[in-house]
């Protein structure tokens, strides 16, 4: 652990000296401008990272929508339709107790299918891209 | 009903006393163990970022089933029945927010602390105190929590005349959890809480076993059993026998609702444990795994509170703690065979024992997070801007932990009467207010600023914290903290409902009101790291 590194947060990183792409050269001659922004702005606007992107968000962003909403619900319920939650389904288990257990169940199902959406839509898209960073340094 | 007084008490503490010995023994011994191992700050902040996905589950579900999830929501629901059951789904759903939009690019993005991620794109030094206050805000939140369980427990063992004991015991708690974060550091801790986490899942599923057996492993027997001896029916079963009375306490219902699922991504003991394990990917086995033990944990709190209702009895709960924080030991005696009964007797120490080994590791990680924080966000980045190195920064950490063990132990005695759940709602809706907000827009907003940030962070704090200090929390109730006195202009228990919009609205407001142009490329830099793990530590 290089103790500098604590020091700054903002500095670039990994720009270890005698390494030079046509870039940084480029860079180098407008010395208050960091080399490393205008990489990772490069990376972030090109078409292959927009997928990465789309992959995390079109997932991460509806279904969080989605369980707050189903969630509020259980919760609203609970507070607005008393004789609703109240219904006895089997013996002294009512449709209230049923649907936190289904919250239980939602929550368990919903972080295994992440897992297997992440596995194949986004670890290789972000290796690809971490790999080709790093080999470009 | 007085435990200390009738017959077996001698025995089960000396019981209690030798098995909590021999747990405070056991973990030191691998403090200082983990102690020997720890170098450099990497090692004290992030155990050297050397545990397995499978490790840092447990730890996390370790470090997050506290007094309050298991003495607290116990208690409420063998008080208010179907009502207190919603903590312990709230609790557990939220996690899906921390999985699917913090864990991973916090992992990537940041270092040791919340505030690293927040440092890459916005103004560091303002951004760190905002962050490192509000750090150590909710953490002393938590800490009280964990502190009135504890008070709780040792009531209940040494009976009303223990008031000079319950004392001791919240000082040795405090050292204790100071010796394992200065001593251990995060590897410490995190070995502690693993240790805690299988010993609490192993002690909850014995007395679930033992409850269903009672009832011939029949759910609705056992509901049915625990609405008679509730004194309050069918009602005990369903919606509303605590927030249900009228307008006000079913607002508060939603509030503590919203608290739940949004406190715990902006949790920072939650937060820095994503930081101990090699991999974004590990972090997201680790919350998977994390899902699955505390899902299941939060499942026994069923048989623990509802048992609680039919074998012990609401009297007898409301006459040992007002607030029901001993239901789950009071259980563990009646399962046992009873007040008085050798098995009644031991396992109300097995069970007492491991709650105070639950508090334990809790507070050891609430005090590392804080003592982190303010180590290296407030004193190393802000106060001395980046000039000390790491044998100085970590010194900082270890007496910022042993002051805010002073501050805990200081408001543990105090404190006692309040729920532990309810108390720790409090801290998950100060995160959710203060931290959750200014965490997601960093990472997903390109537009966000430090204004923004700024504005978010102390104004969900400061409303969350004010809106507490005039509720009936506080004031103007009997259970409150100063009953005496009166001042709670703000109906309820719970902040949340005003204040997590309030957070998310002035982060955008303020991003607005910035006529500071926007640094695309920071933000860049951030999403590429977050998304990639690009240069990750």
């Amino acid at each position: 652990m290089d103790p500098e590194e604590a020091v700054d947060r903002n500095s670039p990183p990994e720009t270890a000296p005698g390494q030079t792409t046509p870039e940084q050269t480029a860079e180098a001659v407008r010395p208050s401008i960091p080399a490393q922004p205008d990489r990772f702005t490069e990376v972030q606007t090109g078409a292959e990272f927009a997928q990465l992107r789309r992959a995390h968000r079109s997932f991460a962003f509806p279904v969080t929508a989605a369980f707050i909403a189903w969630y509020l619900l259980y919760v609203l319920l609970s507070n607005y339709a008393g004789g609703f939650m109240s219904t006895e389904l089997v013996g002294n288990i009512n449709v209230a107790l049923v649907l936190g257990l289904a919250q239980f169940l939602t929550t368990f199902l919903i972080a295994w299918w992440y897992a297997r959406h992440a596995a194949t839509q986004i670890d290789p898209r972000a290796e690809a891209i971490r790999a080709r960073m790093e080999a470009g340094e | 009903m007085n435990l200390a007084a009738s017959g077996g008490a001698g025995e089960h503490r000396t019981l209690i006393i030798t098995l909590f010995s021999v747990f405070v023994a056991i973990t030191l011994g691998i403090t200082v163990w983990a102690g020997r191992q720890t170098k450099d700050a990497t090692d004290f902040y992030a155990g050297g970022r050397s545990f397995s996905g499978f490790q840092n589950g447990l730890a996390i579900s370790g470090d997050y089933m506290s007094a309050a999830s298991f003495l607290g929501i116990a208690g409420a629901i063998a008080l208010y029945g179907y009502d207190g059951f919603l903590y312990s789904i709230g609790f557990l759903v939220a996690w899906l927010v921390a999985l699917l939009l913090v864990a991973e690019p916090l992992r990537n993005s940041g270092r040791f602390t919340m505030a690293d991620v927040l440092a890459h794109r916005l103004r560091q030094r303002p951004v760190r105190t905002a962050a490192g206050v509000s750090t150590i805000v909710v953490s002393i939140f938590y800490l009280l929590a964990q502190m009135v369980g504890a008070g709780a427990l040792v009531a209940l063992l040494l009976g009303a005349s223990g008031e000079g004991a319950r004392r001791w015991i919240i000082v040795l708690v405090g050292l204790v959890m100071v010796l394992y974060v200065t001593i251990g550091g995060m590897k410490g801790t995190t070995w502690v809480q693993i240790v805690k986490a299988v010993l609490l899942i192993a002690g909850t599923l014995l007395i679930t076993v033992l409850v269903l057996n009672k009832f011939d492993w029949n759910l609705s027997t056992l509901l049915g059993h625990a609405a008679d001896k509730s004194g309050k029916g069918k009602a005990f079963l369903q919606p509303g026998l605590q927030y249900g009375k009228n307008g006000t306490s079913k607002l508060n219902f939603v509030s503590l609702g919203l608290a739940l699922v949004l406190g715990t991504a902006g949790l920072p003991h939650v937060l820095i444990r994503f930081y101990t394990v090699p991999t974004a990917k590990a972090a997201r086995t680790s919350v998977n795994w994390a899902i699955g033990i505390i899902g299941a944990f939060y499942l026994m709190t069923i048989a623990l509170g509802f048992g609680a209702a039919a074998l012990v009895g609401s009297k007898a709960i409301t006459a040992s703690n007002e607030s029901g924080n001993t239901a789950a030991p009071l259980l563990a005696e009646a399962v046992g065979g009873g007040a008085g009964s050798t098995g009644g007797a031991i396992l109300l120490a097995v069970i007492s024992a491991v709650a105070f080994a639950t508090i334990l590791a809790v507070v050891a990680g609430l005090t590392l997070a804080s003592s982190a924080s303010f180590a290296h966000d407030l004193w190393a980045n802000v106060l001395r801007k980046g000039r000390t190195g790491e044998k100085e920064e970590i010194l900082t950490a270890k007496i910022a932990a042993i002051a805010i063990g002073g501050i805990s132990i200081a408001l543990g005695i105090f404190a006692h009467k309040l729920n532990a759940a309810a108390l720790v709602a409090l801290a998950f809706a100060v995160a959710a207010s203060a931290n959750l907000p200014t965490l997601l827009y960093s990472l997903f907003w390109k537009r966000f600023t430090t204004r923004g940030a700024l504005w978010s962070i102390y104004g969900g704090l400061v409303s969350s914290v004010a809106l507490v200090i005039f509720s009936p929390v506080v004031s103007g109730d009997p259970k409150a903290l100063f009953p005496g006195m009166k001042f709670d202009f703000f109906p309820l228990g719970n902040p949340g409902l005003v204040s997590i919009p309030l957070g998310f609205l002035l982060g955008w407001l303020g991003s607005l009101a910035d006529r500071a142009a926007v640094e695309p490329g920071k933000y860049a830099e951030l999403e590429v790291r977050s998304l990639t793990g690009y240069g990750a530590h």
